[in-house]
């Protein structure tokens, strides 16, 4: 029995030699992320679980979807920042991608933060997975705090409303949230804007079947592929926008939402006539 | 020279509390009281065993004039009824707050804990003195501690005179501490909860005794969290102890909290305290640090390593 527990432990080891890369290593030795004695920060970020989240990602990055990044430079080295990308294909396949590009933004890497949905810290494994690659609940709170020690945030104001619209819909923004406007005027924080191109492609939806969403508590229920198909992402980044907190009411707010929208669109736009095929 | 102050220790029996006594000795005179038992202290300190709630506890404000309370002792769920435990923490408190207002105490430290809080998915990291504190709707057991701290507020506000200050620790641990998580990782089999491992402060009791003892000297009224700037997630500090781990199946939820009932593990791992192992309670203790000036000596490592030697020197 105990040679048994020997022979597994080498396993792991020898899984987590080939997932983590010397690239890898190096990234997140050059992240300037401060961590506690344990390499954990107050959100449950953890150097060594945001390793293997990178190993696992790099697969899909360079040899699933190909992906394509440019503009990277634009993400400053150090200092808070949002990250306001539009949102699709169901899963959040997007975060995670753009999270790997910025962790080993050869510009200079940052440790990525995402904000998530609040029913995943009930979820066994998964929250505290999810925690330790860098993601928490998406709390206005959480956000502010982040900010203040200047994290990179990534932020969908699109919500479910972006991740679960159907195919006939696709590179068509849906309503943004005006709460990352607020938080990046009140904070003082740069915000990139970002398009994604491909992402539509991995999950198409002919449909959502509201009641079951309804019924297995879920944001929605889509009639798609089971799994992501091989569809190449290009993820293109845009110069910072900053944005004074004078503002006398919410209008003016949206209107400044409205100013990212384009920036995104211009981006989305540019990703469709860099592609040259869809799979 | 001016009078030594005359300083009122409750729960002096703990770990924590002699701790306390031992650095007040000396510079102040100490009188030390507990329900548990008379403690035995050095020869100058006077000891009583007396229960708050009951009548006598005012002969002690009759018999010293009593400048300054540390008001540390509690009752665990362990330790007795849900009853007992309300009348001690909750109607006992009143009952000390209440004489010190009649025999002019001009300061009054309460210790707290960040149980307050209450475990929730929902809760955001890093929570500040002013976040709403949602224990009693996780579970009734912790109405107590939720009770006294409102009645400790109360009185903050409405008598500065008081000097009241709230303190609320992350867990505390060391040599000799007796509470829910220092008996739980002095345990060779610790339970843990399938797939949920969530985020913790420690702290070493020696550097909560000098936090309390800090606030006490620079006397700054107010509600303050007390954490390390460091975080561990809770099955690596398990296994830092030296346990091993007993995985539990922790769904549906009512799963462990039926197994920690039925096995009794009332002292270390009971049932309403089952949300702490599934959610972390992050508090930020900032405000604390800066206003006192104070920081942990011990870093986790220390902390841990304790009850890792005590293992070696059982088994």
């Amino acid at each position: 029995m105990n040679l048994d527990f020997l022979k597994n432990f080498s396993l792991k080891e020898e899984v987590l030699k080939r997932l983590i890369t010397p690239e890898i290593e190096e990234a997140i030795a050059k992240t300037p992320k401060p961590v506690g004695s344990f390499g954990y920060d107050p959100w449950g970020y953890n150097e060594n679980m945001a390793k293997v989240g990178m190993g696992v990602t790099k697969l899909l990055y360079d040899k699933y979807f190909r992906v394509v990044a440019s503009g990277l430079e634009n993400i400053p080295k150090n200092g808070r920042v949002l990250i306001v990308p539009n949102h699709s294909g169901q899963l959040p396949m997007d975060g995670v991608l753009i999270g790997y590009a910025i962790a080993t933004n050869d510009h200079g890497p940052r440790a990525p933060r995402a904000m998530i949905e609040r029913f995943f810290p009930t979820v066994p494994w998964l929250g505290n997975l999810l925690n330790g690659f860098g993601a928490v609940i998406g709390d206005p709170l959480n956000c502010e705090r982040m900010l203040e020690n200047d994290e990179a945030i990534i932020v969908f104001p699109e919500g479910v409303r972006g991740s679960g619209k159907l195919y006939k819909k696709r590179y068509q923004l849906q309503r943004f949230g005006n709460g990352f406007m607020h938080l990046a005027m009140a904070h003082n924080t740069p915000i990139i804007p970002c398009g994604v191109v491909g992402c539509e492609e991995t999950m198409p939806a002919i449909a959502d079947i509201k009641p079951l969403a309804k019924l297995l508590g879920i944001p929605y229920a889509p009639i798609s592929p089971l799994l992501p198909l091989p569809a190449r992402v290009h993820l293109n980044f845009g110069e910072p926008m900053m944005f004074k907190g004078d503002i006398n009411n919410e209008e003016e707010v949206t209107e400044r939402v409205e100013q990212v929208k384009d920036e995104i669109r211009k981006l989305i736009d540019k990703g469709l006539q860099e592609r040259t095929s869809l799979y | 020279m001016a009078e030594k102050k005359t300083v009122l220790v409750t729960g002096a029996a703990g770990s924590l509390a002699k701790r306390v006594i031992a650095r007040l000795h000396g510079k102040y005179q100490v009188v030390a009281v507990d329900f548990r038992r008379k403690v035995e202290t050095d020869a100058d300190i006077p000891s009583y065993k007396v229960e708050m709630f009951k009548r006598g506890f005012e002969d002690i404000f009759r018999k010293h004039k009593i400048d300054a309370v540390l008001h540390i002792g509690r009752i665990f769920a362990h330790e007795s009824s849900r009853q007992n435990r309300y009348n001690a923490n909750v109607l006992g408190s009143k009952r000390l707050f209440d004489l010190c207002r009649k025999y002019k105490v001009g300061q009054v430290l309460v210790h707290s804990t960040y149980y307050v809080y209450g475990a929730s998915p929902y809760n955001p990291a890093l929570l500040d003195e002013e976040a709403p504190l949602k224990a009693s709707g996780v579970t009734a057991d912790l109405v107590d501690t939720v009770e006294l701290e409102s009645l400790a507020k109360i009185h903050m506000w409405r008598y500065p005179e008081l000097n009241m200050t709230i303190l609320r620790p992350c867990n505390v641990l060391g040599p000799g501490v007796r509470n829910s998580m220092s008996l739980l990782l002095s345990r060779p089999l610790t339970p843990v909860l399938m797939g949920f491992s969530p985020l913790m402060q420690f702290l070493h009791v020696d550097d909560m005794a000098d936090a309390l003892f800090t606030a006490f000297e620079k006397n700054k009224p107010g509600i303050y969290n007390v954490a390390p700037d460091d975080w561990v997630a809770y099955q690596e500090a398990v296994e830092q102890c030296g346990c091993k781990k007993l995985p539990l199946l922790s769904i549906p939820p009512v799963l462990p909290k039926l197994i920690s009932g039925l096995l009794n593990w009332n002292a270390f791992f009971p049932p309403y305290l089952i949300n702490y192992f599934k959610y972390p309670v992050i508090i930020d203790g900032k405000l604390f640090r800066e206003t006192f000036d104070w920081k942990p000596k011990r870093n986790l490592n220390d902390i841990f390593s304790y009850y890792r030697k005590n293992k070696l020197v059982t088994a």
